[in-house]
């Protein structure tokens, strides 16, 4: 099992907090991450619920789901961003 | 490029003259500067907005918008390029963001400049959250702002569902 940091950020951080730490199986994908993360309470399952836009990175730059997770990594979640 | 800093995400407020001055400082080939100054406007989608609080992502703000300007360099013939982005709580009239493109002639700090707002617009991680009458609430993400990174051939699915 890899040990991965989660982040936070925007409406997801009101909802879930500044973030948590999870162990992950090798070779995981951000898309199996965020499987595992809507499956830990209520409260997940409605801020990560698929369908909602969702922007997510990866050791902070922007990834697909499809990227693939290792030991240590960082990994964040987040609305689409707004700044300018 | 000279060593100066590029990428500055702060609380306070910035001054556009002393910027500019240190951007073309100690470079006589610059003929040109374009600048764009992002401001909080007292209204949006509707409703009054009394102040607005930016939140960012640490680290990764900085990473992103310096491969902004690395891109830039790379497809624009500019000499110098300074990017500042305020976060924290900020009010109607306040500035929010700076972009400061130098290069010989105007054509490609105009562009440039324009392409570098483009970017940050759908790529970096800023998020604002508006005070309104009606409540606070975080501000959408406009399909407009992706299509905008169309016409320099680069796809952004930012406001997608």
């Amino acid at each position: 099992m890899n040990t991965v940091r989660v982040r936070y950020f925007a409406s997801i951080r009101e909802a879930l907090g500044a973030g948590e730490q999870v162990a992950l199986p090798a070779g995981a994908t951000v898309s199996r991450l965020r499987d595992a993360l809507i499956e830990r309470s209520p409260a997940h399952a409605a801020a990560l619920a698929r369908g909602k836009a969702l922007r997510c990175a990866l050791d902070q730059t922007l990834c697909d789901e499809s990227a693939v997770v290792g030991e240590g990594a960082e990994v964040a979640f987040f609305p689409p961003v707004t700044g300018g | 490029m000279s060593s100066k800093a590029r990428v500055t995400i702060q609380a306070d407020d910035f001054d556009l003259g002393a910027e500019v001055a240190a951007l073309r400082a100690g470079d006589a080939g610059v003929g040109a500067v374009a600048t764009f100054v992002g401001t909080v406007r007292d209204r949006n989608d509707g409703l009054g907005v009394s102040s607005m609080e930016l939140e960012h992502y640490p680290g990764m703000t900085e990473k992103a918008i310096e491969a902004m300007i690395d891109e830039a360099l790379f497809r624009f013939d500019i000499r110098g390029v300074r990017v500042i982005h305020r976060i924290g709580l900020l009010h109607p009239g306040d500035q929010i963001v700076l972009v400061a493109v130098t290069s010989a002639h105007r054509g490609h700090a105009f562009e440039a400049c324009e392409f570098l707002m483009d970017y940050l617009k759908t790529q970096a991680p800023f998020w604002k959250k508006e005070h309104t009458p009606e409540g606070a609430r975080w501000v959408d993400a406009r399909v407009a702002d992706d299509d905008a990174m169309k016409r320099w051939g680069l796809a952004s699915g930012n406001a997608a569902r």
